[in-house]
């Protein structure tokens, strides 16, 4: 181990046991930057979190993460950060959802999992059945929308001020004086999939056939390099006739 | 504070009605912009609702915008009292992804200020908590310490509070020369004499006692239901701590005690603190005594940059300073969970990167969440006036719970 983040020495038989708790419930266990993380089904999420909180010893849920992954389907991973006190080891639990597909709560498990599973409907809007305090927790009252998506803007959509005239704040639409800036630091060499400015025919000609491909210039001998008598002799011709004019002037 | 003015019960009324008054989000002892919204029976709390989210920032979604090396400055401003710490959690997550080697000295700089930002994160507590029950000397006195760490990072980053000093792959510079032994004479005259002055007026005091003993009471099976974490759960009596459990940096060469309470009240969560000042002391006396000369920065150019001295003989230095504060490097795709020993407890980062030169997620566990959530429980029954002492010694700092 060569970086010095927090030492978590996973025991030997540790996933063996998780997979014998879990059982059929379980897709698949991995163990990957040191860290064991285990892909579960949601509908089995309550009796699954009870198997790892009674047999496996991990007592504490230390974080829900919601993660959005427009591309695939179901979108939103989630994942559970589990803690053991007495063996001194994390765990990870990760399943999937959409909007459609509630996930079951786990505040009948663990009451912390109440605000964490309200910040992820608030970020994400996942739901979670059998949490009976779904509310917002961490955007305005009255906030539409889900900020953490990927597809919300990164300025939003509302921005507020306090209105002199009617002595009250307003809400309306978000006016930037400058764009946010976002540079695309992907090199063109390495596979991006967009055409590059300026770019725009190289496909089509290369599409028909009709352009040859571009022979490369060489320059293996004297000739080539476009120098010699017959250059020189053009310099002189030209170097000759522009004091003959402005002699004329003068 | 807003009362119903008109629902309270008048002398000879025979109904006593409950009502529900605000509790912030402008209270002195709301320790930022909380909103309590409370159900009292007279001026016993019923209940209890936090509404938090009054500083949210959108710190996550920023910093999926931003280079792994852009995003570091936003650590400093969630927890702004204990910086530092905050940084200390994403730098050993870009590292554990990375895989990347830090070199000694930068280790020990870095638990060096770790502690002394500990130092300085309990002291502002431990006076907030004081004021919240009605002294004022302690915490003028605790705050020439705080002023005096803030001189310190100053000297070791050039900002007294956003620091930005822990990179990814060690620390951004080396300290001052005088600095090390500036601490240590520090460590030796001034602080313990401010510290230990202010706290022999507070640790035994009658009246402190009599509004922290027995207040808010959580069992060891509480603490662990409701995801308790840092000087929390050892007030509750479970010696629990990330930097013994899980060593980082080199934590594992210290020598230090974990204090713990023995019955989950406001004064064990109180004590737990002002003994940790303590350790930290010996933790930063043993990284004065034990550190090593050498390089402050990984020297692997993909990931740190160049010296400046460096840049004007070499054509390739030159390159890597213009890649790395442009492009930023490349983090290979995967997600680690890090969780580190903050002052306020365990803080977390949750990052998934997906291969390119930003995070594509990056979830902060704040220690506040789960601490402000047991409020609930911790609170029924209790007076009203009870709630800034509960409060207090929660140790919520609003820029980390609403990021």
């Amino acid at each position: 181990m060569s970086h010095s983040a927090p030492h978590i020495h996973t025991p030997d038989g540790t996933i063996e046991v998780i997979s014998r708790a879990l059982g059929k419930h379980m897709f698949s266990i991995e163990e990957a930057n040191d860290e064991v993380a285990v892909h579960i089904h949601r509908d089995a999420l309550v009796d699954c979190m009870v198997q790892l909180r009674d047999e496996c010893e991990y007592q504490q849920l230390m974080e829900i993460a919601g993660v959005d992954w427009p591309d695939r389907d179901p979108r939103f991973e989630i994942v559970y950060c589990l803690l053991s006190i007495t063996k001194n080891h994390r765990i990870r639990v990760h399943l999937t959802t959409n909007e459609d597909r509630p996930v079951p709560s786990v505040t009948g498990i663990w009451p912390v999992a109440g605000w964490l599973e309200r910040e992820v409907f608030d970020m994400y809007g996942v739901l979670f059945s059998g949490n009976a305090d779904l509310r917002r927790i961490l955007t305005d009252y009255g906030f539409s929308g889900h900020p953490q998506r990927k597809d919300f803007p990164l300025s939003g959509y509302v921005e507020l001020r306090y209105s002199e005239e009617e002595k009250r704040v307003k809400y309306e639409p978000v006016q930037l004086a400058q764009d946010f800036r976002n540079f695309d630091f992907l090199s063109p060499w390495e596979g991006a999939d967009y055409v590059l400015p300026g770019d725009e025919k190289a496909g089509e000609g290369a599409a028909k056939g009709t352009s040859p491909p571009p022979t490369p210039k060489t320059t293996d001998s004297a000739t080539q390099t476009g120098a010699g008598k017959a250059a020189n002799k053009e310099a002189v011709k030209r170097s000759v006739r522009k004091p003959k004019a402005t002699g004329d002037k003068a | 504070m807003s009362m119903q003015q008109d629902l309270a019960p008048t002398t000879g009324d025979e109904v006593i009605q409950n009502y529900t008054i605000n509790f912030g989000p402008q209270h002195p002892a709301a320790h930022g912009v909380l909103r309590l919204v409370m159900e009292l029976d007279g001026e016993i709390v019923e209940r209890l609702d936090p509404h938090i989210g009054l500083l949210h920032r959108g710190t996550e979604k920023l910093i999926e915008y931003k280079t792994y090396l852009q995003a570091l400055p936003y650590f400093d401003r969630l927890d702004y009292a204990s910086p530092m710490a905050m940084e200390h959690s994403y730098v050993l997550a870009v590292e554990k992804l990375l895989d990347l080697e830090v070199p000694l000295r930068a280790q020990y700089l870095r638990v060096l200020f770790a502690e002394l930002t500990r130092i300085k994160n309990h002291t502002l507590n431990i006076a907030h908590h004081i004021i919240d029950v009605g002294a004022m000397t302690p915490p003028l006195w605790l705050y020439e310490i705080r002023e005096d760490i803030m001189a310190f990072y100053e000297r070791a980053s050039g900002a007294r509070m956003h620091a930005a000093w822990f990179r990814p792959g060690g620390v951004h510079q080396d300290v001052p020369l005088k600095l090390l032994t500036d601490i240590a004479e520090w460590l030796d005259d001034r602080m313990p004499r401010l510290f230990e002055d202010a706290m022999s007026l507070v640790v035994d005091n009658r009246i402190f006692k009599q509004r922290n003993v027995d207040i808010a009471i959580v069992s060891k099976e509480d603490a662990i239901k409701w995801g308790f974490s840092g000087p929390m759960i050892r007030g509750a009596g479970i010696p629990w701590d990330i930097r013994k459990s899980q060593p980082y940096d080199v934590y594992d060469r210290m020598e230090f005690d974990i204090p713990v309470g023995t019955r989950g009240d406001c004064y064990d969560r109180f004590m737990v603190r002002v003994e940790e000042v303590r350790q930290s002391v010996r933790i930063i006396k043993q990284c004065l005594q034990q550190m090593p000369e050498g390089p402050v920065c990984s020297d692997d150019r993909k990931v740190a940059p160049p010296k400046r001295a460096e840049m004007k003989q070499s054509m390739e230095a030159l390159i890597h300073h213009f890649k790395l504060y442009t492009e930023g490097f490349k983090v290979p795709a995967g997600s680690v969970y890090v969780a580190t020993e903050s002052p306020k407890g365990e803080f977390g980062v949750y990052l998934v990167a997906d291969g390119s030169n930003k995070p594509y997620r990056c979830k902060i566990r704040p220690t506040a969440f789960s601490h402000l959530q047991a409020m609930d429980f911790m609170t029924r029954g209790h007076m009203l006036a009870d709630t800034t002492a509960i409060l207090g010694a929660l140790d919520i700092v609003f820029g980390e719970c609403d990021r």
